[in-house]
């Protein structure tokens, strides 16, 4: 920040509070915050800080409970109170906004090149047609081949990646002084992320227009901001020029956030370790449609891959959206039809359900929504318990109460918390009830499905600490699913790197690290590893 | 989008065939016949009238000679109303209530639409708790005390509008039945409205318009109302086929020329004919509003398309 020069954005005092059923909620209390022309702002923080509501404060999108007080100035215009009316002439032309989720923040119903033209439309009188080449201009701006004929496309018909960089356009259409980015890329691959950033940053450049980065991947922040505020519950606790705030974090939140970049390696098993669970050239098909008129249309969503996992063994499963890395976990433990072998101790596992039950308890499965995974309405108790119901029968309501306190305690949780509901626990507290109900019987392998994907850094890192433990207590073998190399590398000590449901890459962790021998495999690693500035790569 | 639309008019085929042949049997099922009287009738005449009727013909044969009349477009004599064919009744009945029906129809979608849409936007206020009173008031108010109700108070108390009667050149003998008929269709969809415009405003691609600094009229009217009709939209066809195919209550209490009454008269004298004649026009309504319902949800929605 240059002294002397004036901010483009200035926020004082700025207060968010929502009225809810359980009282007033204070989401951000009273953050002082400054955007200088052109610059990279990032605001750091996990879920629940304030710092999306930050900015919709600013932009007048709260929702209908929440209230807004302070000041927050365009070009010394407060924007806070303003009427839609007025405030339209701000948003939109002079800040312009993009969100985390870029499949829905476009309407579905309408053309591409309809919506783009609306900013141009109201802000600056173009007609439709008039709007056209300019649009078209914006398309090939942002990336997206064939713009003359992608202008008439439907969101539906464009990927996640395609969809943000439509949106990067829109926000672009009336060269704004100031765009939010709010998670822009958090929803998107890994390798689609690097893209969409590395667009930013370009057009940063060519534009000039200053950037608001709201984001919790602190990687991020390190390669895209200038300037960083660290928010947490509602508050600034530090903020600087990101190179020296990365050197010396001065708040202890900070340091933990920095801290909580996932760190550690896992030995291999030793090499006499017995093999548990093989699967030889499986195959998923999905076959979509068929009837009378057409023909039926084959989705190969694994295609021939072989699995060996060894007692003691965390064999991590890698690979984008769509790669068949969640599908082949299923597929292994028999809850999807598939082709080819696959044995558990040496013997074949039969896939008729009655048949895979009594090996149920041994082969668990832990998901990656710790919200949606645990019925709302059971206690956590209950939830832990059922499992015991079918694969211990002969146990009394008592000794299943006892277990489910040990289960509580083994990942971590009070004893005494078995009579709450889900929705009284925090995300990360979830998915250690989500690990209890697989704990409690007794399983030798867990398949872990993104088991990490929906929580904070911080969180997360105690989850895989949790899942360690575990492991090494109890000698079990995970199949880790994630699309996070991060967390990968400090679990796993075998990788398997997939692509269109075929393996693309294998070996142990450090090999795969170090010497990444396939081209998908460095773009992969380059993309979620590397510390090089965007500019730089932009450039 | 024409194959598809095609495809449908030709498997409409088989479906009217089987709604025919099951009302056919299934009338002929129910006890008595079209010419019990509560005095016998003299064995002698009955059988006269069973035969000039073709009545004592085996079922078999009257299916049949009923499947080929109805390829000509001949629904047959009435067996009640002497001297009128099927054909007959409906020439005079139908256009009174398709034109009833439909402007029912034209008044509930407006006026539901718009006080669900407006209930929505002020969420939570007067306005909103006073729609949906409303409409609570018109889905469980039965047509058969509006319409007396309406009768008396505009055409014996206030006298402004005929409390009975028909004309097909007098738009005033129109009103209380129109409103009678809508009423109930304008509370439901104005609550299916508010509902869904209600989701459609807080969907991230709404906080976008309004992000983008669109005004209000934009935001509302072409992002979240479209949205918004879907649900409607998917109501509507069963609807429109009922309302255009008239009313029995509303007809009866106002004295309408309509096809409504001929449902529940045809069934009650076994009046073979009419009753088919009506299902077989009830079920071609329903068939095509359902098409139609599918094409115009296929146009409001471009990830429905169907080929």
């Amino acid at each position: 920040m240059e002294p002397g020069m004036e901010a483009v954005l200035k926020v004082r005092g700025l207060r968010v509070e929502f009225e809810t059923n359980d009282g007033r909620v204070e989401a951000v209390k009273g953050i002082d915050l400054d955007v200088m022309p052109g610059e990279t702002v990032a605001i750091v923080g996990e879920s629940g800080s304030g710092k999306s509501q930050t900015t919709m404060a600013i932009m007048g999108l709260l929702a209908s409970n929440g209230k807004a007080s302070g000041s927050a100035l365009y070009r010394g215009r407060e924007m806070l109170g303003l009427p839609d009316r007025a405030l339209n002439g701000i948003r939109g032309e002079k800040i312009t906004m993009i969100f985390q989720e870029p499949m829905t923040s476009l309407d579905p119903l309408y053309r591409i090149g309809a919506q783009l033209a609306e900013p141009l439309r109201f802000h600056r009188g173009l007609s439709k047609a008039a709007a056209r080449p300019r649009i078209v201009e914006l398309l090939r701006l942002v990336g997206i081949p064939e713009p003359e004929r992608r202008i008439d496309a439907y969101p539906h018909e464009l990927s996640g990646g395609q969809r943000q960089r439509v949106m990067i356009a829109m926000a672009l259409a009336c060269d704004p002084d100031v765009l939010i980015a709010d998670e822009p890329t958090t929803a998107l691959d890994v390798t689609v992320q690097a893209q969409i950033l590395e667009l930013l940053a370009s057009l940063q450049q060519r534009l000039g227009m200053a950037i608001v980065f709201i984001t919790h991947d602190l990687g991020i922040v390190q390669r895209f901001a200038d300037r960083v505020y660290v928010m947490r519950r509602g508050e600034v606790v530090e903020s600087g020029p990101t190179a020296a705030l990365f050197a010396r974090p001065e708040h202890p939140y900070t340091r933990m956030l920095l801290a909580a970049e996932p760190e550690g390696t896992k030995p291999a098993p030793p090499a006499d370790a017995k093999e548990l669970m093989a699967g030889d050239d499986v195959k998923v098909i999905f076959r979509i449609g068929g009837g009378l008129f057409s023909a039926a249309h084959e989705i190969r969503a694994v295609d021939g891959v072989s699995v060996h996992l060894r007692e003691g063994q965390t064999i991590g499963i890698v690979g984008e959206s769509g790669s068949g890395k969640s599908t082949l976990g299923r597929a292994l433990l028999r809850l999807l039809p598939s082709e080819g072998r696959i044995a558990y101790l040496g013997r074949p596992l039969d896939p008729d359900p009655a048949a895979m039950r009594p090996l149920r308890s041994e082969l668990q499965l832990v998901f990656q929504d710790p919200f949606g995974s645990l019925s709302p309405r059971m206690t956590i108790g209950r939830i832990i318990t059922e499992g015991l119901l079918i694969h211990r029968p002969g146990l009394s309501a008592r000794e299943r109460d006892r277990l489910a306190g040990e289960a509580l305690a083994e990942v971590g949780l009070e004893p005494a918390m078995r009579n709450r509901y889900p929705h009284e626990f925090s995300g990360g507290q979830r998915q250690r009830i989500a690990i209890a109900r697989a704990m409690i019987l007794k399983p030798r392998v867990i398949v872990l499905d993104e088991p990490t994907s929906a929580l904070d850094r911080s969180v997360q890192k105690q989850v895989v600490e949790l899942l360690r433990e575990l492991q090494a207590r109890h000698g079990l073998s995970y199949l880790f699913i994630s699309h996070d190399l991060a967390v990968v590398r400090a679990v796993s000590d075998y990788i398997i790197v997939m692509k269109s449901g075929r393996i693309v890459e294998e070996g142990p962790t450090e090999a795969i690290f170090d010497r990444p021998q396939q081209a998908y495999t460095r773009t992969l690693m380059a993309a979620a590893l590397d510390t090089k500035r965007f500019r730089e790569a932009a450039e | 989008m024409l194959i598809y639309t095609l495809r449908r008019l030709a498997s409409a085929v088989p479906t009217v065939f089987v709604i025919i042949t099951l009302t056919f049997f299934m009338i002929r099922m129910a006890p008595g016949g079209p010419f019990d009287l509560e005095r016998p009738i003299d064995p002698l005449i009955m059988a006269n009238l069973n035969r000039a009727y073709n009545l004592d013909a085996p079922l078999w044969s009257q299916y049949l000679t009923y499947l080929s009349n109805l390829l000509h477009g001949d629904l047959g004599p009435s067996f009640t109303k002497r001297d009128f064919s099927v054909n007959d009744l409906f020439a005079v009945g139908l256009p009174v209530s398709i034109l009833l029906g439909s402007l029912a129809l034209l008044v509930a979608v407006v006026l539901g639409t718009i006080l669900g849409a407006w209930a929505a936007i002020r969420q939570n206020s007067g306005v909103d708790y006073a729609v949906v009173g409303l409409a609570t008031f018109g889905i469980t108010t039965p047509n058969f005390v509006v319409a007396p109700l309406l009768s008396l108070l505009f055409g014996v108390v206030l006298g402004w509008l005929p409390a009975g009667g028909w004309s097909n050149a007098n738009p005033a003998y129109w009103v209380l039945p129109i409103v009678t008929l809508a009423l109930p269709q304008v509370a439901v969809i104005a609550r299916l409205v508010r509902g869904s415009t209600i989701e459609a405003l807080r969907s991230n691609h709404v906080r976008t318009a309004r992000a983008y600094g669109l005004p209000t009229r934009v935001v509302v009217g072409v992002h979240a109302l479209r949205a918004a009709m879907l649900p409607a939209v998917s109501y509507l066809g069963p609807t429109a086929a009922g309302l255009l195919t008239g009313s029995v209550v509303v007809e009866t209490i106002f004295g309408i020329p309509g096809i409504g009454r001929y449902f529940v008269q045809g069934a009650l004298g076994r009046d073979y004919t009419l009753v088919m004649g009506t299902v077989v026009v009830i079920a071609i309504f329903v068939i095509f509003f359902n098409l139609v319902v599918d094409l115009v949800y296929a146009w409001l929605d471009p990830r429905v398309r169907y080929d």
